[in-house]
């Protein structure tokens, strides 16, 4: 038996602690370090949704900008042109990044592998296109400020609450969905399409239904940032967005939901943190993204399971070496 | 009519610069199934590095040459030691690209600055020329000549010599060419290398007519994309049409439409993606 990292009791005491962590969290941190965690969360929701795709279908899109920022877009133009409340900027977000992802996935899903990157991260320069050029709308290089939180999460330690528990809740929705027979059925399809459909199952369409999914959690998380940071501008929507997101996922482990909240969480802390103290911040990440493909392209939870399988297989061989060895010492020792 | 001649010229003379810039970046996914999203981060360094030639030596033609070799050899030296070692590996290969992007910017802030700066034209080919009665800038008319003499270049290339026909195998069959004896290795390398080389040659080029300025490449990364796409991947027929359609469509997207100019550009592409993905020109999936 393998030991495996996400598996055993340890894992629900580590989920337990890790939730007070987060729950008592505001209590000792700065002001500071709670909006880095903000950050986090928000970005973790929006790295577990391109998981969805990346890591459990092998859909790997370089596209998710597209979603993330049609939403934050969306809200943002909700909130500040037509001074919508919350609730109604919000369904309006969603809304739009379900759409837009609902034409944009017909399109990509009729190619795989390296086309499916580029379509994907082809049909994102559209959303940039629009956000950098359309003035009277976006604000073009500018961006859109001003967008306010309502009274209720105005507060950064209350805001902080609820991106937690959206973000909890996210994680939960997702963790029942992959282990759901749909879920089993997505990582039939990474394994093998042709053999999926040999069996009966509908590829085009599981693919077709996670894709609206991951683009409209994107979508979630682009709402929560532009309220977050109350503006959003075309950085926010090019391609390095979409870069990013998948080296969050990458980087924690692709497949693992818990990897991709850690790749956020690593990569938002050290963006907030190594900007302290150096100018370099650029050659850092660019370091990070070659660090991660070339010596753990299964992630920081790949390379767990990587150190416990070779400790599990010194134990067996020093193990079957031990009884053999044993006479031949005792010779030698004589 | 003087109006919509002088746009055309703008136009045309912009798809040539683009096409320099696209054509390695076709030939680097048709051949190696690369998408290799640093292509715009070599034009930029390449007239960064062309900026310095020009103002230590004085020679614009000795610029050019310095800094698509420069540019050729980074492209080379990623190729060897890092692209290679992940054959097959899409993402990561991409994502890699990625980080080299973000570490040549980084180069650019730290040996050349944030600020935007400027570039002279050559002074023997700074002049307006007077053609049928309408005057051109004759800048814009070299880089015309430079792409059309690029393009018969690549055409001779690929169809009159033994390792440009490996080449044109490779674009439709890697395995397939390696099985009838091409040293796709090799190939590899002389495609990443010669793409690097014309992403720096145009990133000189852009010099003197779009200014230097730091994030300029993720700019212009996008009109390459539309090329390649349109075209067909590692189609150099595809590559010449697609750069001309793309620097006017572009040119009188922005005159009629400045709103939706990148939309104008972006909309056709979706289109073909949707109807034919593999690009006017380009081999069938």
């Amino acid at each position: 038996m393998i030991f495996d990292p996400l598996r055993g009791r340890w894992v629900t005491a580590a989920a337990a602690a890790a939730l007070v962590f987060l729950a008592v969290y505001p209590w000792f941190a700065s002001r500071f370090m709670v909006t880095v965690l903000v950050q986090c969360l928000i970005m973790a929701i929006l790295a577990m949704s391109l998981d969805l795709m990346v890591g459990y279908t092998g859909l790997a899109s370089l596209g998710h900008a597209a979603y993330f920022g049609t939403g934050a877009y969306a809200a943002a133009i909700m909130s500040v042109h037509y001074k919508m409340g919350f609730p109604e900027a919000l369904a309006v977000g969603l809304l739009a990044a379900v759409a837009v992802t609902a034409v944009f996935a017909l399109v990509a899903l009729r190619a795989t592998g390296v086309y499916f990157l580029m379509i994907t991260f082809a049909l994102a320069m559209l959303v940039w296109g629009l956000a950098y050029r359309w003035n009277s709308m976006t604000g073009g290089e500018n961006g859109i400020a001003g967008v306010q939180r309502p009274a209720f999460i105005a507060g950064t330690t209350a805001f902080y609450y609820f991106v937690l528990a959206i973000a909890v809740c996210v994680f939960a929705f997702f963790a029942v969905l992959v282990r759901s027979s749909f879920g089993r059925t997505l990582m039939g399809i990474r394994e093998s399409e042709s053999r999926m459909r040999t069996l009966g199952y509908n590829v085009w369409l599981h693919k077709y239904i996670i894709f609206l999914l991951s683009g409209l959690f994107s979508g979630l998380s682009g709402v929560l940032w532009v309220y977050y940071d109350s503006l959003v501008a075309p950085p926010l929507v090019d391609l390095g967005t979409s870069f990013d997101a998948l080296l969050m996922v990458s980087l924690g482990g692709g497949g693992t939901l818990v990897g991709a909240v850690l790749g956020a969480l690593i990569f938002k802390m050290m963006e907030n943190l190594v900007n302290l103290f150096t100018d370099r911040w650029l050659t850092v990440v660019a370091l990070v993204y070659i660090t991660v493909v070339l010596l753990a392209p299964q992630g920081i939870i790949g390379l767990l399971r990587d150190l416990a399988e070779r400790r599990e297989a010194r134990v067996k061989a020093f193990g079957a070496a031990g009884r053999a060895d044993a006479p031949a010492r005792k010779e030698g020792s004589r | 009519m003087n109006f919509w001649i002088t746009q055309l010229f703008n136009g045309f003379s912009y798809g040539a610069l683009i096409f320099l810039l696209a054509m390695g970046l076709s030939l680097i996914f048709g051949v190696m199934q690369v998408i290799n999203v640093t292509h715009g981060t070599y034009f930029l360094v390449g007239t960064y590095v062309g900026l310095t030639i020009l103002m230590t030596t004085g020679n614009f033609y000795l610029a050019m040459l310095g800094g698509a070799l420069v540019i050729a050899l980074v492209g080379i030296l990623i190729e060897r030691f890092f692209l290679r070692r992940l054959r097959g590996n899409d993402l990561g290969q991409v994502l890699i690209t990625f980080g080299f992007v973000l570490l040549l910017q980084d180069a650019i802030l730290l040996i050349w600055g944030p600020d935007p700066k400027l570039m002279a034209e050559p002074k023997s080919i700074s002049f307006t020329a007077n053609i049928g009665g309408f005057t051109f800038p004759s800048y814009r008319l070299f880089v015309i000549a430079v792409a059309a003499a690029v393009a018969a270049g690549l055409w001779l290339f690929e169809n009159k010599t033994k390792f440009g026909s490996a080449v044109r195998a490779a674009v439709d069959d890697v395995e397939m060419a390696s099985g009838m004896g091409v040293d796709v290795p090799r190939v590899f390398t002389v495609v990443f290398g010669l793409g690097a080389f014309l992403a720096g040659l145009g990133g000189v080029l852009s010099g003197p007519w779009l200014g230097l300025q730091y994030g300029l490449d993720l700019e212009i990364l996008p009109y390459a994309f539309v090329v390649v796409i349109v075209g067909g991947m590692g189609s150099l027929k595809g590559a010449v049409l697609a750069s001309l359609i793309v620097g006017l469509v572009d040119n009188f997207g922005k005159g009629f439409f400045p709103e939706f100019a990148y939309f104008t550009l972006f909309l056709p592409m979706a289109v073909i993606l949707a109807v034919r993905p593999q690009g006017l020109f380009g081999r069938t999936l």
